[in-house]
């Protein structure tokens, strides 16, 4: 494979641009909403943070090679060509002032998905070697390692040796013909092993076979985020021939955003052919469960408390009622933010940009947004279903001295199971 | 050159070149789009694309409540220059005259007065947008001399066609034709700017829309 060179990052870019891509160039009509709508324009003001400026070198290459009157100006010499400086310019936009939180894509009157033109602008960027190093960093790990922080099996195994200590359910490892194949996020094995805990009493509970592979038991695609699709398919790969070979019937997502997007939607697309196993996001099983009365809780939560939906469960990945829904089974008073569901506000740290340090100062002062949302309720307790979000959240609240503790709802679903069967096992 | 042969020339082949040139140039940026094709989805979906698709093409018209809030005037302001140049164009009774010559198909007109009352709100829509795409920073930013020549090529028609009714400059004759060769201008100029959204705003709200349909998310 050749280097990263300006030349082929302009090829990437152009082969991206596909009919939706250049029906929403015609129709923009730069007014200018999409700011409105991103949290990276509104909480600095700057207006080179406005969504569809941050694709402009994508819109130069198209109305110069794909309109008549792009190509006559080019024929004359006249037409704004895409160079090294633009890269160089528009890095930080594309990739530290973006999360690909899809919030302008709702807002934008012609119905333009800008925040899939950034995915897609980002296949150029990374091809021309104008990506951030942290995005650069995780991508290389998870190829080599398998994981975006260098986890490996042995951390895992330890993981689950901990657990099953303490919980003293038994972890399938590898378990051919389970129906679950669970997937986890480097940053639960690293910082939430609860979440595990709580998958197996949950399993446990609603009486479902489940394994974890050792050979792809990581979710986070950073393929995806930094936008190299080739990556992002070996990535995926992974997965596939693992659930594959264990012959589950449905991959589960773990709480994580873009994980799930990244093997619930690209994965197919990117392998080029469907998937032979369901895919479902926890939250999505966990609901399914409830409907299916295998969950029985007991007791609920007294703290007010409120959700953080994740951008890409919600926006992207249509995962809006599941939450509200295994909520209310153990939340007494859990209140809504304003613009909750489809139109929360993102924590700043999705799409890559939590691992780009780079970022981190515009990050933080991006979460202004969501601590305004908070301050307007005044919660004890924030509960969200992404181990990002949980990072990035955490560090904004410290960041700006609030104390309110973060979870998981997983976990906090696990809490509250009624486990007559286990009493006294501890 | 008289008033007269002006307004024979603005209504005989100037305005067959200008429709000429405006449908020439449509055709060519759908086929432009088009032909560029896209992928199909291979993720197991769960909804129709194409009602979404027809659904979005419909919702996106109304604005979230989130963003109005922080922009009521502007998007407001949207609406009311839209409308307005709608109403006019369709409801004033020499367009409709001049429409069921072309086409045959004729509707009742609104009275002269309150269309030169909306041909003023329109007009002032219009110069509303002007200031805030002069002086909000994000439209500062965004625009080109695109957004200026958009902009100028809208108003014309509505200005010139205002001041033929009111007579308030120059003969009508005289008037009549400016205000024809401004909507000529009009025609030849959108098909290669952002007004091509009259018809690709349909498009790309299609597209958001399927996506979003056969995914089962919100759009
Ligand atoms: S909201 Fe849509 S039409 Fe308006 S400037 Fe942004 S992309 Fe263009
Ligand atoms: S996807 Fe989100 S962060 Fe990115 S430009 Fe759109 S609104 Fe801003």
């Amino acid at each position: 494979m050749s280097g990263p060179s300006v030349e082929k990052g302009i090829n990437f870019i152009r082969e991206q641009i596909d009919a939706p891509v250049a029906s929403f160039f015609s129709s923009c009509v730069h007014c200018g909403m999409c700011a409105e709508a991103c949290l990276f324009y509104t909480q600095t003001g700057d207006p080179r943070y406005t969504p569809i400026y941050k694709v402009e070198p994508m819109r130069r290459l198209w109305e110069n090679e794909f309109t008549l009157w792009g190509r006559i100006k080019s024929t004359l010499g006249i037409a704004k060509k895409v160079t090294e400086e633009d890269f160089a310019q528009w890095e930080e936009l594309v990739y530290d002032g973006c999360s690909l939180c899809g919030r302008c894509s709702l807002v934008c009157p012609v119905g333009n998905d800008i925040s899939g033109m950034i995915r897609k602008i980002r296949e150029g960027f990374s091809a021309a070697g104008y990506a951030p190093e942290g995005l650069i960093g995780a991508t290389t790990r998870a190829i080599t390692i398998g994981s975006p922080m260098g986890v490996r099996l042995p951390a895992l195994k330890a993981q689950i040796g901990h657990v099953e200590k303490e919980t003293g359910i038994e972890i399938p490892l590898d378990r051919a013909g389970a129906e679950y194949m669970v997937l986890l996020s480097s940053m639960e094995i690293m910082n939430f092993p609860e979440y595990l805990q709580a998958i197996a009493r949950i399993m446990r509970q609603a009486g479902r076979t489940w394994t974890i592979s050792s050979k792809a038991f990581e979710a986070t695609n950073s393929g995806i985020q930094i936008g190299a699709s080739d990556l992002a398919r070996e990535l995926v790969q992974r997965v596939v021939d693992a659930a594959e070979e264990l012959g589950v019937q449905t991959v589960i997502s773990p709480e994580c955003g873009h994980a799930y997007t990244a093997i619930r939607w690209e994965g197919p697309n990117l392998i080029g052919r469907p998937f032979k196993f369901k895919v479902r996001h926890i939250l999505e099983v966990l609901d399914e469960f409830r409907e299916q009365g295998l969950i029985k809780t007991r007791g609920k939560e007294q703290a007010r408390l409120t959700f953080h939906d994740p951008c890409q469960l919600v926006r992207k990945g249509g995962v809006v009622e599941q939450p509200r829904h295994l909520l209310d089974l153990v939340a007494e008073n859990f209140v809504e933010m304003t613009d909750h569901g489809a139109m929360n506000w993102c924590c700043g740290g999705g799409g890559g940009v939590s691992a780009n340090e780079r970022a981190d100062e515009l990050r933080l002062k991006a979460f202004r947004q969501k601590k305004s949302q908070l301050d307007e309720i005044g919660v004890e307790t924030l509960v969200t279903a992404c181990a990002n979000c949980r990072i990035t959240l955490e560090e904004g609240l410290e960041e700006y001295e609030m104390d309110i503790p973060v979870v998981g709802l997983t976990e906090t679903l696990a809490e509250h199971l009624v486990e007559e069967d286990q009493e006294g096992q501890g | 050159m008289t008033a007269e042969t002006l307004l024979t020339w603005a209504r005989g082949s100037a305005f067959d070149w200008a429709i000429g040139i405006f449908v020439f140039g449509m055709v060519l940026r759908l086929i432009e789009v088009l032909s560029l094709g896209k992928k199909p989805d291979l993720a197991e979906g769960r909804g129709s694309g194409v009602k979404g698709g027809l659904k979005t093409i419909v919702t996106r018209s109304i604005p979230r409540a989130s963003v109005f809030a922080r922009e009521p005037v502007r998007i407001t302001n949207g609406y009311v220059f839209h409308v307005g140049f709608l109403l006019v164009l369709l409801f004033y009774g020499p367009h409709i005259e001049f429409i069921e010559n072309l086409t045959g198909l004729s509707w009742p007109a609104l009275p002269g007065g309150i269309i030169a009352g909306l041909g003023m709100i329109t007009m002032a829509s219009l110069v509303l947008a002007l200031i805030f795409r002069l002086r909000n920073p994000v439209l500062r930013h965004i625009s080109t001399v695109n957004d200026y020549l958009a902009w100028a090529v809208t108003l014309l028609p509505v200005l010139t066609g205002y001041l033929a009714y009111s007579h308030a400059v120059l003969p009508y004759t005289a008037m009549l034709a400016l205000h024809i060769l401004s909507i000529e201008l009009l025609l030849v100029v959108a098909p290669f700017t952002k007004l091509t959204h009259m018809f690709s705003f349909a498009l790309s709200r299609w597209y958001q829309g399927y996506q979003a349909g056969y995914r089962g998310i919100e759009s």
